[in-house]
């Protein structure tokens, strides 16, 4: 076919299997977007203490920070861990009061405008294009990102609320390491340290973070010809993201597999081993 | 040796079909080897556009099974004995003869990007620039290009949609990032990146990065960056807040 030609969707010449890729990236967030909407709707059991009172207990990262808790839902933490106290009157009867509904958005939108993300998700929802040298749908007016998308160009701004986000989660993992103002571990705590950790591999290493810390500089020397500490800065950011896909995919795993283990736990489906004893 | 059975691309710019060949394959023997071989016993004219056989010259770019490669970096044992092997010639330019596509458009892009201008007040007093190596290593990186113009092949953009007319593709786009980038260089090329170039079509798939064999990190490391340096001047507000109020216009 000559190059000027409309080719129909999927048209290739390829004959690996393309298409695995698209499917199992497309596939796996779907099933991360469902689990967390799921969760986030259902506004209870994402807090576990064994019932003390006192600083610790391991709280789901989908509902950090507790902006308002509602204290009669069950599962819920106590009322004194809420940013703003108890749950608001004005919110409507219809949509589960449930902080995470007020949260979720943030991490989401730096997910969504990231670059790693649009990659596989132009490839594998917009079929845009399915794979490479794989045809697209066919369209009269391809724009890229210059009409409806150009809102991606604020991925910087998502990256600040996310930066926001370890400190918090990085705080709820520490909180984890005590139960009553007693230091302990347990199951929970290693999984909800470890939450932070990927995340901030994740975030740390993102292309406009990458940019703002030293790539939108010509000159990593100069005034002097010495090596510049945002030159070294720049290169550990780079090294973060030569493995974006890595880190994206491990956080948003983690993060989800956190969630379940603290809902498992606060249902009391799942025992937590724990030095605690409770 | 073995014998094996291939489809080769034969026509012009008017139309043509893909033809079955046999020949035998030895060992260590790459794509372009079997080229050769078909075209001296069985199709002497067929055209086929090669130099180095080394993989540094950049001309024997085609698809294979449907993949964009270099012939002479291809080697046959990639694929099943038994497996019909297809070659076909680029298709995001227009086929001139056989395996050979005419990639003239790429060198009309090239001539569009303003040169380099280096700062002529950081001559030292022998009237020599100096660049540290850090500062260097970054933009030699784009500096491996070989013109195979594989990724302009493979860019969806130029592929599917044609749209050559406002997007001179990651080709240029990696050397635009390697002059913006350049210590010594003092041309502003933002306002070209967005509105003569199209930075904006791009939308990261990836695919330029995945099929150059000299392993560039042409997204990673030259568009996403190029694309960050217009947000800077165009789409991040605090940045526009802060020029309009310090009176600068970049």
């Amino acid at each position: 076919m000559e190059s000027s030609e409309k080719l129909p969707l999927a048209y290739t010449s390829r004959t690996d299997r393309w298409w695995v890729e698209p499917i199992w990236t497309g596939a796996g967030f779907l099933a991360f977007v469902f689990y967390t909407t799921w969760s986030m709707l259902q506004a209870e059991f994402y807090w576990f203490s064994a019932g003390v009172e006192g600083f610790g207990g391991y709280l789901s990262p989908f509902y950090s920070p507790l902006i308002f808790i509602n204290p009669t839902a069950n599962g819920a933490a106590p009322l004194d861990h809420a940013w703003f106290g108890s749950w608001p009157g004005w919110w409507p009867k219809l949509i589960p009061a449930s902080p995470a509904i007020l949260i979720l958005i943030g991490p989401l939108s730096f997910r969504m405008t990231c670059y790693y993300y649009r990659k596989f998700y132009y490839r594998a929802y917009f079929l845009s294009p399915p794979a490479c040298a794989v045809a697209g749908i066919p369209r009269k007016k391809y724009k890229g990102e210059t009409t409806l998308l150009v809102f991606q160009n604020l991925h910087r701004y998502t990256l600040y609320i996310a930066l926001g986000f370890i400190v918090i989660l990085t705080y709820d993992g520490i909180m984890s390491f005590f139960r009553g103002g007693k230091f302990g571990v347990g199951v929970g705590s290693i999984i909800l340290i470890i939450n932070p950790i990927l995340l901030a591999g994740y975030t740390f290493g993102c292309h406009a973070f990458r940019h703002l810390v030293g790539g939108n500089k010509d000159c990593f020397t100069c005034p002097n010809g010495k090596t510049t500490k945002r030159y070294r800065l720049w290169k550990g950011v780079s090294w973060l993201n030569g493995r974006h896909m890595l880190w994206a995919w491990l956080s948003m795993v983690w993060v989800a597999l956190a969630d379940v283990y603290v809902r498992m736990v606060a249902m009391g489906r799942w025992t937590d081993f724990n030095t605690w004893g409770m | 040796m073995e014998l094996r059975n291939f489809r080769i691309y034969r026509g012009d710019s008017d139309g043509g079909e893909m033809m079955d060949y046999q020949t035998e394959v030895g060992k260590g023997m790459v794509v372009l080897d079997v080229i050769h071989r078909i075209q001296a016993e069985k199709a002497n004219d067929m055209a086929v556009r090669w130099n180095c056989k080394a993989g540094k010259c950049g001309s024997c770019s085609v698809e294979i099974n449907g993949k964009p490669k270099l012939a002479c970096m291809t080697r046959m044992n990639e694929y099943d004995d038994d497996e019909t092997i297809s070659i076909r010639p680029i298709r995001s330019f227009p086929i001139m003869r056989d395996l050979v596509a005419d990639v003239s458009w790429n060198y009309e892009q090239n001539k569009r990007i303003a040169p380099f201008k280096p700062d002529i007040t950081k001559k030292d007093s022998n009237g020599d620039y100096h660049m540290m190596q850090k500062d260097v290593d970054r933009i030699q990186e784009f500096r491996k290009c070989i013109e195979c113009y594989l990724c302009q092949n493979v860019c969806h953009v130029l592929r599917d949609h044609d749209k050559k007319d406002i997007f001179v593709g990651p080709r240029f786009m990696i050397r635009v990032a390697g002059l913006d980038m350049h210590p010594l260089d003092t041309e502003d090329r933002i306002p070209d990146v967005k509105d003569e170039y199209g930075s904006g079509m791009c939308n990261i798939t990836r695919c330029c990065t995945d099929v150059c064999p000299e392993h560039i990190q042409i997204t990673d490391n030259g568009i996403i960056p190029i694309k960050e340096r217009v947000v800077d001047r165009y789409y991040d507000p605090i940045k526009w807040l802060t020029r309009k109020l310090m009176g600068k216009s970049k």
